[in-house]
């Protein structure tokens, strides 16, 4: 990597560390279980028995390879597509289900459209809808970290959108200025709903914006898992070294809709789509471990069969988790329920009581 | 028609008939908005006047200013009322004070068209209903159309209009409600409340959104001999005071509906108002039918939104205080 001010547009294999080799099944697994969990509840949500669903598919690499180069202690501060980022955190498949069902046992209490998870166990603070707001903030932990003189780094996932937005230009000038250590790890998936990436911005890259802060801003092949691994560990290796924030963008390719809402035929063609789809992470993934003689079709099939089944089987039990309890509406709005909730509460008991609202 | 075609072909109208109207906002252009509501504009009217934006919604909005200022009369569209807080700066700092800070000699006339409320299963950041922050910004106007007739004609004032205008569209009725559509100038005035049904016993006060559920209620009271009347306020910024206390005169009764949380919403301004001004008519406590004060839930909107039962309990218990 490069000084401040310059700009590196990295090949494939210009970074090290390589991914470790002994990790690359666990990581294949991790996209299969991905891609597997997206296919499905894109499934589930034309059913109807989940609202909502923002796909990932396409940035398995990039979600799994960031994640990889990060240390547990590390604080991920994502947007609403990083699903593949919470498993490799270490998060549930169940756990993930609960929030897209919004059950009793869904760890947000039912208050988040799916998709919109937080995990504070593992350091995965929780996403809202409103783009790029996790920027300032991930620069903010990072500060606080840079305080308190702890060994960690902070990132933030966002796309390319993000780009454009406020946060975006306040977080990169505050750790510019700042030196924290984070790093801005932006998916450029090409698309922000119908928006082509050459429509969003007039600059040639995202990562060059970073050059303009006073950052080093870095382009990686996204479906290259070994590629983000490298530039996310390096980055990783300047912050906690004192060396300050990097930018990482990842090119990759939204395979999917925006989310089930969108219908991205409106604005793209099934053409560019299944040209992106030859550059599928999944598949360059499998054919390195087939190389290796790690993997082999045989083991591959056995693996999406079982793979699919454990997730056919996990959401299948968390639908039958308890409904939320409706009273919880009032918890958490703050610390201590106010008393105007209290009476609020109890107008809602008595309305259940008369029968004018269903229990 | 339903309501969104209603706007759909409204921008169609206008557009065609004045070179100066442009649209602008995430997703506008070759999608045709998110809920449609641009759809078509971008191939008859091309990108010079259809104009789909980076994902900045200050930049939609201090970019419409700048139009306006310079003689356009832009429709900005926000896709969420959620999101447009990165432009609340331009809305609440430069939008609504341009007029007055230039001592008359920059207003800065632009329309905000964007979808708000619940009811979609959209969670904290596609439902919620925070017109009273903007209600409580001198300079701004704010309109809600609870038909596609409304709809047509608040917009075609919005943009006949010489101020800046927040037109909030319930985009949970885009779709679920039909009616007739005049062709034409037929637009509504600003400030003017349109009594949706007539009654003797009780005023139930309501827009958007929730003004179907508040004529739903007015049927369950029917059968129990409890006459409602249901006044769509249509217009919130001017509100029509008038017609708020005429029909209290008349019923002595007053229920106030809205989405929006209790604390400090909309209805608290209509229940000053009618303190103020009709105290002497009330036969019985205001009653305010609303969300809770909490953030807007995904998976208990049922909970939080107000519904016809709600509405019609509140009514009841009016009448029965006198």
């Amino acid at each position: 990597m490069v000084d401040p001010g310059t700009l590196t547009i990295a090949p494939t294999a210009g970074f090290s560390p390589a991914f470790p080799e002994d990790g690359l099944l666990d990581a294949y697994r991790l996209m299969v279980l991905a891609r597997a969990t997206d296919e499905r509840c894109l499934s589930l949500q034309r059913q109807g028995r989940i609202g909502f669903y923002a796909p990932l598919m396409g940035q398995e690499a990039a979600q799994v390879g960031a994640s990889r180069a990060l240390s547990p202690e590390d604080w991920i501060f994502p947007a609403y597509r990083e699903l593949a980022v919470a498993l490799a955190r270490g998060v549930s498949l169940r756990a993930i289900f609960d929030q897209l069902l919004g059950n009793a046992d869904d760890l947000i209490k039912g208050r988040q459209m799916p998709n919109h998870f937080g995990f504070r166990e593992v350091n995965f603070v929780v996403a809202s809808s409103p783009i790029g707001t996790q920027i300032t903030q991930a620069v903010g932990a990072a500060m606080a970290a840079q305080r308190r003189k702890d060994s960690l780094v902070t990132i933030s996932f966002f796309g390319d959108g993000a780009t454009s937005s406020n946060d975006f230009h306040a977080g990169l000038n505050f750790a510019g200025v700042y030196q924290c250590p984070t790093i801005f790890f932006c998916q450029n998936n090409q698309w922000a709903i119908s928006l082509p990436r050459e429509r969003q911005t007039h600059s040639a890259t995202l990562a060059e914006k970073a050059n303009a802060y006073g950052i080093p801003g870095v382009v990686v092949d996204g479906n290259d898992l070994n590629a983000v691994y490298g530039a996310v560990s390096e980055a990783r290796a300047r912050a906690i070294s004192g060396k300050g924030p990097t930018m990482i963008e990842a090119e990759v390719y939204r395979f999917g809709p925006h989310s089930t809402s969108d219908d991205p035929k409106r604005y793209r063609t099934d053409a560019e789509v299944s040209e992106a789809r030859e550059r599928d992470p999944i598949g360059r993934l499998k054919e390195l471990l087939i190389t290796k003689g790690l993997w082999s079709e045989e083991s591959d099939g056995k693996q999406w069969e079982e793979v699919r089944a454990l997730v056919a089987r996990t959401f299948e039990s968390a639908e039958k988790a308890n409904p939320l309890d409706p009273r919880s509406i009032f918890d958490d709005v703050f610390a201590q329920l106010s008393p105007r909730l209290e009476e609020e509460r109890a107008e809602y008991d008595a309305l259940v009581r008369e029968g004018v609202m269903k229990p | 028609m339903n309501l969104v075609q209603a706007i759909n072909r409204t921008l169609h109208d206008v557009m065609r008939n004045d070179p100066n109207v442009l649209v602008l906002g995430e997703d506008v252009g070759v999608n045709g908005g998110v809920f449609r509501a641009t759809d078509g504009l971008f191939k008859e009217f091309g990108a010079d006047r259809v104009i789909d934006t980076p994902l900045s919604e200050t930049g939609i909005i201090g970019a419409a200013i700048g139009m306006a200022l310079y003689g356009l009369k832009p429709i900005a569209e926000i896709q969420f009322l959620d999101f447009i807080y990165p432009a609340f700066d331009q809305i609440v700092s430069e939008l609504a004070k341009f007029r007055y800070r230039s001592g008359g000699q920059y207003p800065a006339h632009v329309v905000i068209r964007t979808p708000y409320g619940g009811g979609i299963k959209g969670g904290l950041y596609h439902s919620q209903s925070t017109e009273a922050y903007f209600c409580h910004t001198a300079g701004l106007k704010v309109v809600v159309p609870s038909t596609p007739a409304d709809a047509r004609g608040l917009l075609l004032s919005a943009i006949d209009d010489e101020d800046p205008v927040l037109f909030l569209e319930p985009k949970r009725i885009y779709r679920s409600l039909t009616g007739e559509v005049p062709d034409g100038d037929a637009r509504v005035p600003f400030g003017r409340a349109r009594v949706a049904r007539e009654g003797s016993d009780v005023s139930i006060f309501a827009y958007g959104a929730m003004l179907p559920l508040a004529l739903e209620a007015a049927e369950k009271l029917a059968p129990d001999g409890i006459s409602a009347e249901v006044v769509d306020l249509r217009s919130l910024v001017p509100l029509d005071e008038k017609a708020v206390i005429d029909s209290v005169e008349k019923t002595g009764r007053a229920v106030i509906v809205h989405e929006a949380a209790r604390f400090c919403g909309f209805g608290a301004e209509l229940a000053a108002l009618l303190s103020e001004k009709a105290l002497y008519s009330l036969k019985a406590p205001i009653v305010r039918v609303t969300g809770f004060d909490t953030p807007f839930p995904y998976a208990l909107e049922n909970v939080y939104l107000p519904n016809a039962d709600r509405i019609a309990h509140a009514a009841r218990s009016s009448v029965r205080a006198s």
